[in-house]
């Protein structure tokens, strides 16, 4: 094993991430590896719709704009950039990148390595795995399977990488794998080697979220301030072969690194501490400890794992119909009052004039604490200045979808007094469930794209 | 004394089940928490029975995790909650009264 370090940077942790914390790292951080996580569960379904449509279409619509903006600078300091931006139709993608490419003025040829085989909808209708939310086969859900991509590991990625490439295009894979890979890459970590792939994963679940762990979704004006937000710089690591690590910014970038951002990202959507499962290896987070070790830098030690799952997790796109929704506001002297009569209307007319069932529509009336959801204690009590009702709905038609929007902004003139600002919207939708496949059931595959000079 | 005196909440979903990861800011405010904020205060302040609540304590970095289950019901795509996710959900942790000295 080396004695070096190599640097990874995160340049975005959603797939509608900012794009110029990217390019701020590109150029400044030197970075042996720029990485852009840029895919939800629902990003990944709605790609599948878009690639029924347009067998071009599918990866993710930010996936160019990302590469172009940081190609020049990555070629320059060496940098590889790894991305999950394929989305739906990794090739298509790099296609799209490689055209978009050529209209650049490239110091040298660039190469695009992808990663496919991550669409498993063929597997899983013949294996028909029970779906995990609703303990049914696939084939007995109630609506149509569209879409079925399971989460890829650092065995996928890892063939990619050792085609040297500039540019690593994939599709569904776990996150932290993005992350995982270069380094068992560049540091030749044994597949076994749980405690160096728990150490590794850590890292990618700290980094994945970019601006979470330098102290963007992290602030809170009372009680955790953090400066100059609006300029919040993406995070980047020195790994040491033996795993250990420093997470930083850059000094010049906005936000902040400290024991508080990093313990708070450490948990984030980790259900189970102890057992964090990837495509990987399960990670034990429990004994993970911070150090500040200066301005901006943190020391993350202590994570470790055991063996990985035996399946692959995946991630089930079904057809979801049509939701529609309606809004409006009122404010002043009685406005909680009005809004509440507002919604009994709507309601009472979307069931006798439109058919539909009370339990299929939500009431929502924002800034009575509606976030809560009923939770006890979470309505204040006292007078409110302003409400804004909000009826929402999934249905099985558009015609449905479209009548709740209608039947909040004819509140207009039909009552009650000082509604304003109605807006109203609808939208085809995809439900997600998960399940898992045996391993064998995946065929993952590289291919390379070159660009010339 | 409320939670937002002694501690951040950092809050994530996956599929029905809602995150809640408690930070307390100081090693005492840690041992305060772990005693007097358990799975069931925080069912009851979600209107949850009991049994849909866990919590697992992290010594290692002074910090617990709630898991409540199933309050979100049908996740992001499922549910017609303007916040899906249930992102906002865990500040309603922060404004429970607590015991502590100062109560």
């Amino acid at each position: 094993m080396s004695d070096r370090s190599i640097r990874l940077g995160a340049g975005a942790g959603f797939a509608g991430d900012r794009i110029d914390p990217a390019v701020e790292l590109a150029e400044h951080a030197n970075l042996d590896y720029l990485i852009f996580e840029s895919l939800g569960e629902r990003t990944v379904a709605a790609g599948q719709l878009r690639r029924l449509q347009d067998s071009t279409q599918g990866y993710d619509p930010l996936l160019v704009p990302r590469i172009t903006e940081v190609i020049r600078p990555a070629l320059a300091s060496g940098t590889t950039v790894i991305t999950n931006g394929g989305s739906a139709n990794p090739l298509a993608g790099a296609r799209a990148v490689a055209a978009a490419l050529e209209q650049i003025e490239l110091p040298r040829a660039v190469r695009i390595a992808v990663v496919t085989g991550d669409d498993v909808a063929e597997a899983v209708r013949s294996y028909d795995p029970l779906i995990w939310e609703t303990r049914q086969p696939v084939s007995e859900y109630p609506s149509e399977l569209t879409s079925a991509n399971a989460y890829l590991g650092i065995e996928a990625i890892l063939p990619a990488l050792a085609e040297n490439p500039d540019v690593v295009i994939t599709g569904r894979v776990a996150d932290p794998s993005l992350y995982l890979a270069p380094m068992v890459h560049e540091f030749g970590w044994p597949s076994d080697d749980y405690e160096l792939l728990g150490r590794g994963t850590c890292l990618g679940h700290l980094l994945e979220c970019a601006g979470q762990i330098t102290g963007g979704y992290f602030a809170d004006p009372g009680t955790k301030p953090v400066p100059d937000l609006d300029r919040l710089g993406f995070p980047f690591a020195d790994v040491a072969a033996d795993g250990s690590a420093v997470i930083s910014k850059l000094a010049q970038a906005g936000g902040l690194v400290d024991e508080r951002t990093c313990r708070e990202q450490l948990l984030y959507e980790v259900h189970n501490p102890y057992a964090y499962l990837t495509p990987d290896v399960t990670a034990d987070f429990s004994g993970v400890s911070f150090a500040e070790v200066g301005p901006d830098e943190v020391a993350v030690s202590g994570a470790t794992g055991t063996e990985r799952p035996l399946e692959l997790k995946v991630s089930l796109g079904f057809v979801g119909g049509y939701t529609g929704e309606g809004q409006i506001s009122y404010a002043g002297p009685r406005a909680e009052d009005r809004a509440r009569l507002a919604a009994d209307i709507v309601v009472a007319r979307l069931m006798r004039v439109h058919g539909i069932a009370q339990e299929d529509l939500t009431v929502e009336l924002i800034g009575t604490g509606a976030s809560f959801r009923g939770s006890p204690g979470s309505h204040s009590g006292t007078h409110i200045p302003e409400v804004r009702l909000r009826v929402s709905g999934t249905f099985d038609t558009q015609q449905l979808a479209k009548a709740v929007g209608w039947e909040v902004e004819s509140l207009y003139t039909n009552g009650p007094a000082g509604g304003g600002g109605a807006r109203t919207g609808s939208s085809e939708v995809v439900s997600i469930r998960s399940a898992s496949i045996p391993r064998e059931a995946v065929n993952h595959a590289v291919e390379v794209l070159e660009v010339p000079a | 004394m409320i939670v937002d005196d002694l501690a951040d909440v950092r809050t994530g979903d996956k599929g029905d089940d809602l995150m809640i990861a408690v930070l307390p800011r100081s090693a005492r405010a840690y041992e305060q928490l772990s005693s007097t904020l358990g799975a069931a205060e925080v069912a009851e302040r979600y209107g949850l029975v009991p049994s849909d609540v866990s919590r697992v304590l992290l010594p290692a970095s002074q910090s617990m995790v709630f898991h409540l289950r199933g309050l979100l019901a049908g996740g992001v795509t499922g549910s017609n909650y303007l916040d899906g996710h249930g992102k906002t959900m865990g500040y309603h942790l922060l404004s429970l009264p607590i015991e502590g000295p100062g109560s």
